[in-house]
């Protein structure tokens, strides 16, 4: 069983010694990088290889660590009591399983995506240790324990939002997804436009790498906004010499909307092809 | 094994411990990698380094400790391998030798000459003046003297087998950090007030208890969830003497930022007047009353000033002592206004306690703030948070 990426995801080398490394040893992997550079993606893919059902955990910053466990509905015990239902005797009707819960019973093998942990108050992680640790816990309203059948996969992502505790962080495996370059670029392009036109990718990877290289740009735009655009210009039939037009008085690219997703970053790039235009 | 690998490590400041030493050899026992140096770095690396900041660092720890040890793997026979480039010795020229080389050729001759020597050439070579090697007055390899030639190794243009971890890719994250956000955070937390505002969405067991004990039947009542609701006006002294404190009042201020929810911070310079700001870029054009500060936000708002106190003291006691304006009313005039508007007020001072002493506008800012000045440490940080939830 090993992660060899998929046709539609390309994984470098240190991504596949990470993910291997984490499958084999039965320990999460926390997966670091820029925002739209496919961490998502990445458990949804690596369940894909391995033939996994994928558990998803969405993380807000209003949950708590236990409802990842399983939670206790007293208010509807409560009623049903009220009502005389017959499931009121077993309080086993009123406990809902979490997520984790869900993928320690799993009958196969799941991957378990723990999606935007730093979302999260910043005790959240703390509050799993010895659940992720052992991969068991205790319901305290049936007294049971419920532990996992095979320690299940976990893959965690984090966008840095707040820092993790130290204690979290050695029970993990580390991946930094870092931007890809352009031989990656390339190769992720190819995976999801087949049999696109070279000439354009390469004109739009200039742009879209140039883009990236204006300084004091608030929110650099990332491979996910890269695909979005290159879709955007293909059901455009955007005109191959609009792209290769070096015009810098025109400094804002075609259907820039994709790619810049903060006004103060338009209004940049409107400034510098004013500037441009003043100088010539 | 790798206990070298794994003293180096901590001594470059990675927060490795053997728990994750453990991990890694588990790893190799398992077979978790192919046995390549590429695949053993790889794996280390995602053990051992938990923060993108740490990464160039833990290359270069990678590269002192295993430099030796791999340096035959992965060299291609197309590329020119490093240890013919190792400096052995200098060998230092007379001018004839000198004009001897210039008279080799041109830039594109050498290059030339270069990729043909290479196909030739097939061991290493040391000295002499046609081989490639070190330490010679061939054009090609490095610590030799040739006005024309070509440095070969890891500044050259031409492609050498880098490794990986010579690449060093992640150079520009790294960031010394000696007061972690994380660290900050955990201090600030003193600072809750929780209040139960907002949707109604917890059982209120006491309430459903008693309300249905009253009324015969099943009365459910809910209460919101127990939130933050502390309130913090941060006044940040920019400019001048609090440059060398920028980043440690950054850290505070992000870690702030994400803690409160109910957060306001305004800029002012060396000592409070009339007038403060938001963006330092329109710091003259876009002021804000203090007076409008003090009218908009609510008693019960805790005020922490940020600054080194460091000033003229006529700066504070004087009206006109400001050195950007003319003030009409001291600095004093307007710190008092403050501590009587806000029972809850301190001071976070970046400067070490120890030097407060010497500095006389620093007694003076300390005694217009009844003594609530504290230095921005840890331990300060928990001391101010504690000042500010005391009854007041």
């Amino acid at each position: 069983m090993r992660f060899e990426g998929t046709k539609s995801y390309v994984a470098t080398d240190d991504l596949k010694v990470a993910v291997n490394a984490a499958a084999l040893l039965r320990r999460p992997l926390l997966v670091k990088g820029e925002p739209g550079t496919g961490k998502t993606v990445l458990a949804e893919e690596v369940a894909k290889a391995l033939g996994a059902p994928l558990i998803t955990w969405n993380i807000k910053s209003t949950t708590k660590a236990h409802q990842g466990l399983y939670e206790y509905d007293a208010v509807a015990r409560l009623r049903d009591g009220q009502l005389g239902d017959e499931r009121v005797h077993d309080i086993r009707n009123y406990i809902k399983k979490g997520k984790l819960w869900e993928a320690f019973e799993s009958p196969v093998l799941p991957v378990l995506l723990i999606d935007e942990i730093d979302k999260a108050d910043i005790e959240f992680p703390n509050d799993l240790l010895q659940e992720l640790d052992r991969m068991s816990f205790d319901v305290y309203e049936t007294h049971e324990t419920i532990t996992a059948k095979e320690r299940p996969i976990i893959i965690i992502t984090s966008n840095n939002e707040k820092e993790l505790p130290d204690a979290f962080l050695r029970r993990c495996f580390f991946h930094y997804i870092k931007f890809p370059d352009r031989d990656t670029m390339q190769a992720i392009i190819d995976v999801h436009f087949p049999g696109i036109q070279k000439i354009l990718v390469g004109k739009a990877m200039d742009i879209f790498y140039e883009v990236r290289d204006v300084p004091g740009l608030k929110k650099k735009p990332s491979t996910s906004e890269l695909l979005d655009w290159l879709k955007l210009l293909l059901a455009e039939d955007m005109p191959l010499d609009v792209l290769q037009n070096k015009d810098p008085t025109k400094a804002i690219p075609p259907l820039h909307g994709a790619l810049l997703k903060n006004e103060q970053d338009v209004m940049l790039f409107e400034r510098l092809a004013f500037m441009a235009r003043r100088q010539g | 094994m790798f206990f070298n690998f794994l003293d180096e490590l901590r001594a470059a400041g990675i927060n490795a411990s053997l728990k994750e030493h453990l991990i890694l050899l588990e790893a190799l026992d398992k077979d978790a990698i192919e046995r390549t140096p590429e695949q053993f770095y790889y794996l280390s690396r995602s053990v051992f380094v938990k923060d993108e900041g740490m990464l160039d660092r833990f290359d270069q720890v990678f590269n002192k400790v295993f430099k030796g040890l791999l340096t035959e793997y992965g060299t291609n026979p197309q590329e020119i391998p490093a240890d013919w480039l190792r400096a052995v010795a200098e060998k230092f020229l007379t001018p004839e030798e000198m004009a001897k080389i210039e008279s080799l050729g041109s830039w594109d001759e050498i290059m030339e000459t270069l990729k043909k020597r290479l196909e030739e050439q097939q061991e290493r070579h040391e000295g002499g003046n046609k081989w490639i090697g070190t330490g010679g007055t061939s054009p090609f390899g490095h610590s030799g003297y040739n006005p024309e030639g070509v440095r070969i190794g890891g500044e050259s243009k031409h492609k050498r087998a880098l490794k990986v971890w010579e690449k060093r890719e992640f150079q520009n994250l790294d960031n010394t950090r000696e007061l972690g956000t994380r660290n900050i955070k955990i201090a600030l937390r003193r600072l809750r007030k929780f209040a139960r505002e907002g949707a109604a969405e917890e059982l209120d067991i006491k309430a459903t208890i008693d309300g249905t004990a009253r009324q015969g039947w099943l009365d459910i009542h809910m209460r919101p969830e127990r939130r933050n609701a502390i309130k913090v006006l941060l006044f940040l002294d920019v400019g001048g003497s609090m440059d060398p404190f920028v980043k440690l009042v950054e850290e505070l201020f992000s870690a702030a930022t994400a803690e409160f929810k109910n957060l306001e911070f305004f800029y002012f310079h060396n000592c409070l007047y009339e007038g403060v700001w938001k963006d330092n870029k329109r710091r003259f054009s876009e002021r804000t009353p203090t007076w409008e500060v003090l009218h908009k936000f609510p008693h019960d708002y805790k005020i922490v000033f940020v600054g080194d106190a460091a000033m003229s003291p006529y700066e504070i006691t004087h009206p006109g002592g400001s050195v950007e304006h003319f003030n009409e009313e001291a600095g004093a005039v307007w710190m008092h206004r403050v501590t009587n508007t806000y029972p809850a007020t301190v001071w976070l001072n970046p400067t070490p306690e120890a030097h407060w002493g010497y500095s006389q506008s620093t007694k003076v800012i300390k005694d217009l703030m009844n003594d609530r000045m504290f230095p921005l440490t840890l331990d300060g940080l928990e001391d101010a948070m504690r000042e500010l939830t005391r009854k007041h």
